[in-house]
């Protein structure tokens, strides 16, 4: 019971980075923009969070700078990509490629610096029951905030007009401009959305899971939060079941080289990405082509006047 | 104030050429401004980052080095992204190339292999970096997979696979634990042109490429059919081109340049396999292959001047202590001035005084 406490509680500290990524995510592509640069977004936020954590000697200020440089990168993808209407999947390699090379320089003076991780938050009566509420009420503040949302963006999504209005940018945004919504500032928001929560995420990495900098340390999980979306037919609570079993794969991985399976440490590691290509392509294989993505995913708007 | 953009019905040809040229001097603005936000003395950097690298010979070579490898990708990537095709995972066919190639190396190492172990090599980086490129490319047309994530995937596959054999199998016996191989013998070795330095005879196939791709693109038909599936896909329907075909043909093109720039790297300039082959040429080579603008000829200019950052980044590092990050900073900027300069050609930006409506 011990150990499958332990491994339950890992499993969770690995799936909520991805979970709050691909929430994220999930909202910017129903709005009708592909934004790649999941992975730059994330690894600013863990920089500028731990960074200002260190600087500021407050963890809350640390987790509001990461969502702050979250968000700034995705103004960035957003002013090319709605402004200018510019080539989305470039633009967003470009900010990947942008975030990875500007964290390094910002976390340079950070590199291993130890910190305090942020605590847990039992919830009274709930963190009394044995396993469960040791499991699910004693988490720390972010592991709530990442179910809070896949439960508010859901209720958004589908049960507001706003959601709605969100979603008809991402199907049809002409019909939704000849209404007379604003596409290009509901998508813009968007976006900022998907920048806000990977840089929570971001965040987490260097505040929660391993409280220090080191440069790379989001090592593709943007990517894989990516695929989770798809995982997820772009649906809120089926991304929490992608994250889960993305961040179990991982854990695993990490258990059985602990525990000394004779198989090389790199064919374990490779597995996360090899089971991302796997469930995809099963995925795609039970969706037999339909039902796929928001119709206009990645295509440029511009209105005309 | 508000901008708005008006499509351009035809786009001037100066522009074509204009747009690129604004987009590495805007980055040449922003980099003055990074280095003053880095307290050096921004002529002082500027020199050292983008011209010293050109002042001597060894520069000069250095500079053709690490061209050759971002040219040949981006000749590839051209023809993909052209034809709507996103393979972001050369870089993990790029490594495949090198362990192919490396891997016979290491094969025939100390045995009397003769001249013809390095086409051998050569050719067979060439299809291990086909074959991975493939992948993708199968599950695209086969299962309407995304290829940018499986592509990019792939990419950490590759360098983990590569990271286990010189750390296990084909770790050279006496080369103290260190993660690498053993050096390559001569003959499975890149020769040099020149004495001194190590530009080597993959920089002549890299310009041969160039020549290849910039006729394969605009005097055939293959050329032809690639630029229409990109720009028009209906219109290629209707004129009976094979979609899956020719996403399997760029995919293997792409591939097998990548793999061909792998192996060179690896019997050519570093001449062992070891984890760190690669600077992240397979990711630099995308930003060459949109500043060339998807054109060989272009991507060959544009694969000079990434070079130069490459060159120039380490020279900072050791001159100016600044940290070797600030050359990815530079080259996601360019990325992201190219993109918005396109967008010049495409539509005519007009700023409007805000009104009623």
């Amino acid at each position: 019971m011990l150990l499958l406490e332990a491994i339950l509680l890992t499993v969770i500290v690995a799936s909520t980075p991805l979970l709050l990524a691909a929430i994220g995510e999930l909202v910017v592509e129903r709005s009708g923009v592909l934004n790649l640069g999941v992975e730059g977004m994330m690894i600013m936020g863990a920089a500028v969070g731990i960074v200002a954590a260190i600087t500021t000697g407050s963890s809350a200020l640390g987790v509001a700078a990461a969502v702050a440089a979250g968000m700034a990168m995705a103004a960035i993808f957003g002013a090319l990509t709605l402004g200018l209407a510019a080539n989305q999947v470039a633009a967003g390699l470009a900010l990947s490629i942008f975030g990875i090379g500007l964290s390094g320089v910002v976390g340079a003076g950070s590199v291993g610096v130890p910190r305090e991780g942020i605590g847990q938050i039992a919830l009274p009566l709930l963190s009394d029951i044995p396993f469960i509420g040791h499991v699910l009420f004693r988490q720390d503040p972010f592991v709530y905030a990442s179910f809070a949302l896949v439960a508010g963006v859901s209720w958004f999504l589908w049960r507001t007009r706003a959601g709605l209005v969100l979603r008809a940018c991402g199907e049809n945004p002409a019909s939704a401009h000849a209404l007379g919504y604003l596409v290009l500032r509901i998508r813009f928001l968007a976006v900022l959305f998907g920048g806000a929560c990977a840089g929570l995420a971001g965040a987490y990495l260097s505040l929660v899971m391993t409280p220090f900098w080191s440069s790379g340390m989001t090592a593709g999980r943007g990517w894989i939060a990516l695929a989770i979306v798809v995982f997820a037919s772009w649906l809120p609570w089926r991304a929490a079941l992608g994250a889960y079993l993305f961040g179990g794969v991982t854990i695993l991985q990490l258990h059985a080289q602990g525990a000394g399976v004779p198989l090389p440490t790199q064919l374990l590691a490779a597995l996360p990405y090899l089971i991302t290509i796997l469930v995809l392509v099963l995925i795609m294989a039970l969706r037999r082509g339909g039902g796929g993505g928001p119709q206009s995913l990645g295509t440029p708007f511009v209105p005309d006047r | 104030m508000r901008l708005v953009l008006e499509r351009r019905a035809e786009t001037p040809w100066t522009l074509n050429l204009l747009s690129p040229l604004l987009a590495v001097g805007l980055t040449l603005a922003s980099a003055v401004l990074v280095f003053l936000a880095m307290g050096q003395d921004p002529w002082q950097a500027l020199w050292v980052y983008f011209l010293m690298p050109l002042s001597d010979s060894w520069g000069l070579q250095e500079v053709a080095v690490k061209a050759t490898p971002l040219v040949l990708i981006a000749v590839g990537l051209a023809l993909c992204y052209r034809s709507n095709n996103c393979n972001i995972g050369a870089e993990g066919q790029f490594l495949l190339g090198a362990i192919a190639g490396g891997g016979l190396a290491v094969a025939m190492h100390g045995a009397d292999a003769g001249r013809w172990l390095l086409p051998a090599m050569l050719g067979v980086g060439a299809l291990a970096g086909a074959a991975w490129a493939m992948v993708p490319a199968l599950l695209k047309t086969r299962f309407g997979v995304n290829e940018i994530l499986t592509s990019l995937m792939l990419v950490y596959v590759a360098q983990l696979l590569l990271d286990w054999l010189v750390r296990g199998p084909w770790r050279d016996p006496d080369g103290f634990n260190m993660p690498h191989t053993v050096v390559f013998g001569a003959e499975a070795t890149v020769p040099l042109l020149l004495e001194g330095g190590r530009l080597n005879l993959g920089t002549p196939i890299m310009l041969a490429v160039v020549v290849l791709g910039a006729v394969l693109l605009g005097r055939t038909l293959k050329g032809f059919e690639i630029t229409l599936v990109g720009e028009a896909p209906r219109a290629a329907r209707f004129a009976g081109f094979d979609e899956k075909r020719l996403t399997w043909t760029v995919f293997a093109i792409t591939g097998a340049l990548a793999g061909l720039a792998g192996v060179l790297e690896a019997a050519g300039t570093v001449r062992q396999l070891q984890p760190d082959l690669s600077p992240g040429y397979g990711f630099t080579a995308i930003i060459v292959a949109f500043l060339g603008r998807l054109n060989p000829l272009g991507c060959l200019v544009a694969g000079v001047f990434l070079a130069i950052t490459f060159i120039g980044g380490e020279n900072a590092q050791i001159m100016l202590q600044m940290p070797l990050d600030v050359t990815r900073v530079f080259q996601g900027l360019l990325l992201f001035y190219v993109l918005a300069c396109d967008t010049l050609l495409l539509y005519r930006p007009r700023l409007l005084r805000r009104s009623g409506a």
